[in-house]
């Protein structure tokens, strides 16, 4: 790819909204991911991770907003094969050996990979000659990834590729990924691991209740993730001087209930009740991600405090150039 | 895109069912071999015909209706399995999908009719070269609406209501058509059952007896019925997206 050239990225989401019924599975969606990186869409069940990847290869028709695939619209980019896809828990295709399950994805597309080098390099040439409906959930998930690979697509997009594998499974999986990754293509993958977004992806992107609450590399979003929460019940001590505390991050202050998010819980604590024997009712929460979805979000909800520390936007996120 | 790859895997998976082929090619078969000794003394001629070739067709008819819909409960279960989403984020086209379903039911339908042919053969069944040809020729066009049809109920239905949604309307279109024996050929019923494309379907096997096969509005029905199933069939391929 020259310098000069104003490649498209490889996706981009616009304004992306899509309820069902009564439920707002996303609530406009901003994204743009640059060709080559590999993007984590990070978040607990229900964020809208899987609302979002329908959308953005066209399974699904957004209430408002505008899907890019390398700047041409979902479908187009699909038909020009384009595209691999995993989706969320299919299961294979009956009276198809697990060879041919990968043959005929591949016979789909314009330029494939040969069919034996995506099943040795995948693993799946071990059980290539079994019927596909009769694997582990493990090696069936290596099976619709071999699908998603062998059209040799420039995005591969990967919802919860390995949920319902044991460890062992996972780490196969992702020492293929890296391979791949390796091969300068876009990818996206959904999970709601913090550890395989952590380990994997240049760039994470926090959703949660439908919305992107962060977007960031990796290393930030961990901490940001991993981040606990103390709660106490302190009236009349100014949330600024709670700040300074060692090992606090923030404050927020809901009536007599202060908030302080934490760096070092233990050491925030510690100092904490040297500082402020009037501190009572006291609460670490904190540790899951899925606890700190719910802090973020749930602060962006009730209005209660302000939102853009909530939200963590950092420059790096963006286009990669 | 490679289009033979996908036929032919279609037509694998079609043929690897074997429980399902053996019950759909055999079961007209048997039918008509119980049912036609036994009538042949008592009945010679039925409608001008004799029985043997009278059965014949309508097991023909009824054979490759039900046949025809051997596509719709693979539809059914490939996207309750999720493999019809997974389709979707390739490039294959929907006219390589569809057409690939469209050739795979005329190829269950087609040992279907041979059979009963075979059959028909044995107990006495003989027509010149050509009346055969034009026979076959209708019964695969009579075919048509119903085969997309099939493709329709498969993208609308549930998998496990398949039997039921299957078996009612290849035996509801059977009966009315006269399949199993004309019960209403006079008056208004008459009118309103010509409208059928399964009165046409059942209505080749009568070119045998030199009635110049399909009347005019015979070729219209099945026309219109099949223009109407395309209509229909479709949106109901394009919005089959969801999540099963």
């Amino acid at each position: 790819m020259s310098i000069h050239d104003e490649a498209p990225p490889g996706v981009r989401l616009v304004g992306l909204t899509k309820s069902y019924g009564p439920v707002k599975a996303v609530r406009g969606i901003d994204l743009t991911i640059g060709a080559g990186q590999t993007v984590a869409l990070l978040g607990p069940n229900g964020a809208g991770k899987s609302t979002t990847i329908d959308a953005m290869l066209g399974l699904s028709r957004p209430d408002a907003g505008t899907v890019e695939i390398f700047g041409r619209g979902a479908a187009d980019a699909i038909r020009a094969g384009l595209v691999g896809a995993m989706l969320q828990s299919g299961q294979q295709p009956e009276y198809l050996r697990v060879r041919e399950v990968v043959e005929l994805t591949a016979s789909y597309y314009p330029n494939p990979r040969p069919v034996q080098e995506v099943l040795e390099l995948t693993g799946v040439a071990e059980f290539a000659d079994r019927w596909a409906t009769r694997l582990s959930g493990g090696q069936s998930q290596l099976v619709r990834f071999a699908a998603a690979l062998v059209g040799d697509p420039d995005l591969l997009v990967l919802d919860e590729p390995t949920a319902a594998v044991d460890v062992a499974g996972r780490n196969d999986f992702w020492r293929v990924m890296r391979e791949v990754a390796q091969q300068g293509k876009t990818i996206v993958f959904a999970t709601h691991y913090l550890e395989e977004a952590d380990a994997f992806a240049d760039r994470i992107v926090l959703l949660a209740r439908g919305r992107i609450v962060a977007d960031g590399p990796a290393t930030e979003i961990k901490a940001l993730a991993g981040t606990r929460t103390i709660r106490a019940t302190l009236p009349g001590v100014e949330t600024e001087r709670l700040a300074t505390l060692e090992g606090v991050a923030s404050v927020q202050r809901h009536g007599d209930t202060v908030i302080l998010s934490c760096t070092d819980a233990d050491t925030a604590l510690r100092a904490l009740l040297s500082g402020y024997a009037a501190a009572r009712d006291l609460e670490v929460r904190g540790g899951s991600l899925e606890e700190a979805f719910l802090e973020l979000t749930d602060d962006s909800e009730d209005g209660v405090s302000a939102t853009p520390e909530a939200v963590i936007q950092t420059e790096t996120a963006g286009v990669n150039s | 895109m490679n289009v033979g790859t996908h036929l032919k895997f279609e037509v694998l998976r079609t043929f690897r069912n074997r429980g399902f082929l053996i019950v759909t090619l055999a079961l007209p078969l048997v039918l008509y071999c119980a049912v036609t000794p036994g009538n042949k003394s008592k009945h010679a001629m039925v409608e001008n015909m004799p029985f043997e070739l009278y059965f014949m067709t309508g097991m023909a008819a009824y054979g490759a209706l039900f046949a025809v819909f051997s596509p719709t409960t693979r539809i059914a279960l490939d996207r309750q399995r999720g493999w019809g989403r997974q389709t979707r984020v390739t490039p294959l086209r929907a006219g390589t999908y569809l057409s690939a379903k469209v050739a795979t039911a005329f190829l269950v339908a087609l040992p279907c009719l041979a059979l009963l042919y075979i059959a028909g053969t044995a107990f006495g069944v003989r027509m010149s070269a050509s009346q055969w040809l034009e026979m076959t020729g209708l019964l695969l066009l009579g075919l048509i609406p119903f085969i997309i049809m099939g493709i329709t109920v498969g993208h609308l239905a549930k998998a496990e209501s398949m039997p039921a949604v299957i078996g009612g309307l290849v035996v509801v279109f059977a009966l009315f058509g006269g399949a199993f024996g004309e019960f209403f050929n006079s008056g208004a019923t008459l009118k309103v059952i010509k409208l059928l494309p399964s009165y046409w379907l059942c209505q080749s096997g009568k070119v045998a007896k030199g009635s110049g096969g399909w009347a005019a509005e015979g070729w219209i029905v099945v026309a219109v019925w099949t223009a109407v199933m395309i209509a229909v069939a479709i949106p109901a391929y394009r919005r089959d997206t969801r999540r099963a």
